[in-house]
């Protein structure tokens, strides 16, 4: 079974010594596949070994001054919450971003060769990629590994020649042109709130808010999001991080506890016997 | 008709728990010394730390066989590097090389549960996390194998760290010291083995600081 490994292809492939047990260690990257007569089978075991993280909201928009990407930051193993804090935002460069949602190293991996991409292709054509060429780039690769387990559901976000462009590209090969997503198990919760909410004429505060109170609601009603709110803006100077807000702080920050609300029933210290 | 399956598993789990901690100027990392397979113990010394690099150690649990594999890989990586640059790998560097050694495995992966801990450029305690394929993230602590989900909660609440991802940002070492930190995996230990079968023995505890790395045992107990 011969797989499409180009994607891995980013090493020149002048190899500077000859002597072979270097050269093997550092030869361009294949896949290792086992030799196992159900290729299906045995994959369908080894995720449910790796059980990548699924549970997670992300959501990014376009709008008058740009692009608005916002992201929680828990990793779930099962019922096992494996991290609050991981960075679902990653830099592809600096006037690009992507999002992760789906199997946490396939996103981080190709996010980060999709990066070494487009830095061969600045270097290449003198010029910098555009967000359509980098999204491309991205869903061309994951299409060749369609079928094989692969969990990406990814957006690009970035601002070129042509402005603010935004893509979303997952693993089954799909990729859309769009000006509003949100992508994972909250993204229902994420939505109601940025589809109600949304306008193209808006500050840059009031998308940024309008973000952040998204991804907290996602993280308010689905089990499987929750940690750090993080929200970036992708201007025309390159993206900047605006803010990154625990979501228990949050919640007392959009619903504060005032002494005046009444309570059911106070407690009362006992009296002493 | 049901399709036939495969009887025969390319994995076993050997079980055993690993923690890593970072500190200001120090970084501890521990693991068990015991190895089982399903309710056998093959043996109750054997290490499941291995020192990659000046300042850098890992601790795995899981599938052992595929752990030594993987520690062999990176040992011969971390040679050529040190051929071709003089020098030895960071540990920000080993670890962007682990993460990229298990994906390349990403379709008959390792199992393997990794904690890397070492000291980053500027002197200060560093500990990266691992699945077994290779997501990972830099963390002030952490814990992987089977008594994980028993010790992560306990070390949630002595040492939550404020996450790397807020805005201002603020540090992610604990602020314990060296000797607390040590204290610490010492009592984590001791928990662990009470609750978790395959966790006990004995505990190797590896710590790296400025003056070099140092190394020492603690008796858990054996049943």
């Amino acid at each position: 079974m011969k797989l499409d490994t180009s994607g891995l292809e980013s090493f020149p492939s002048l190899i500077l010594h000859g002597n072979d047990v270097a050269g093997e260690i550092s030869a361009p990257p294949s896949f290792d596949l086992p030799n196992s007569n159900d290729f299906d089978g045995f994959l369908k075991e080894a995720i449910q070994m790796v059980k990548p993280a699924k549970g997670t909201t992300t959501l990014a928009f376009i709008f008058k001054e740009g692009v608005m990407v916002a992201a929680d930051s828990r990793a779930s193993m099962g019922g096992y919450i494996s991290s609050q804090s991981v960075k679902k935002i990653i830099e592809i460069n600096p006037y690009m971003l992507g999002t992760m949602a789906g199997g946490a190293a396939d996103c981080q991996f190709w996010h980060r060769n999709l990066g070494i991409k487009c830095r061969l292709h600045e270097l290449a054509n003198k010029r910098r990629i555009s967000v359509t060429g980098a999204s491309k780039l991205l869903a061309n690769i994951l299409y060749s590994y369609r079928g094989m387990g692969l969990s990406v559901g990814t957006m690009i976000a970035g601002w070129d020649e042509t402005g603010p462009g935004l893509y979303y590209v997952d693993s089954e090969g799909g990729r859309l042109k769009g000006t509003r997503f949100s992508v994972g198990s909250g993204s229902p919760y994420a939505y109601g709130v940025l589809d109600s909410g949304y306008k193209y004429d808006m500050s840059i505060e009031e998308a940024s808010e309008l973000a952040r109170r998204a991804i907290y609601h996602a993280t308010f009603r689905d089990g499987a999001s929750g940690g750090v709110a993080s929200v970036y803006y992708v201007g025309p100077t390159g993206w900047k991080k605006l803010s990154g807000d625990d979501v228990g702080e949050l919640h007392y920050h959009y619903n504060p506890v005032t002494p005046s609300t009444t309570v059911e029933q106070e407690m009362v210290d006992a009296a002493a016997a | 008709m049901t399709k036939q399956h495969a009887n025969w598993s390319p994995y076993d789990n050997n079980g055993g728990s690993c923690v890593a901690i970072a500190g200001s100027d120090y970084c501890v990392i521990a693991a068990d010394t015991r190895m089982s397979t399903g309710y056998n113990i093959l043996t109750r010394d054997y290490s499941k730390i291995s020192h990659l690099a000046e300042k850098c150690v890992m601790a795995s649990s899981g599938f052992q066989a595929d752990v030594k594999a993987l520690q062999k890989v990176l040992s011969a990586r971390h040679l050529t590097y040190q051929h071709q640059h003089n020098k030895q790998m960071s540990c920000p560097a080993m670890a962007q090389l682990l993460s990229n050694t298990l994906y390349y495995k990403r379709f008959f992966p390792y199992y393997s549960f990794n904690v890397l801990g070492g000291l980053d450029s500027e002197g200060k305690g560093c500990v990266f996390t691992y699945d077994a394929v290779g997501s990972y993230e830099r963390v002030g602590y952490s814990s992987q194998g089977s008594g994980s989900t028993l010790i992560m909660p306990f070390l949630d609440n002595q040492l939550k760290s404020p996450s790397p991802l807020l805005l201002p940002a603020q540090d992610a070492v604990t602020p314990l010291s060296e000797a607390e930190a040590v204290d610490l995996v010492k009592t984590v230990f001791a928990s662990a083995t009470e609750r978790d079968i395959y966790t006990g023995d004995k505990v190797e505890i590896v710590i790296l600081n400025s003056t070099g790395i140092h190394r020492e045992f603690m008796e858990l107990r054996k049943d």
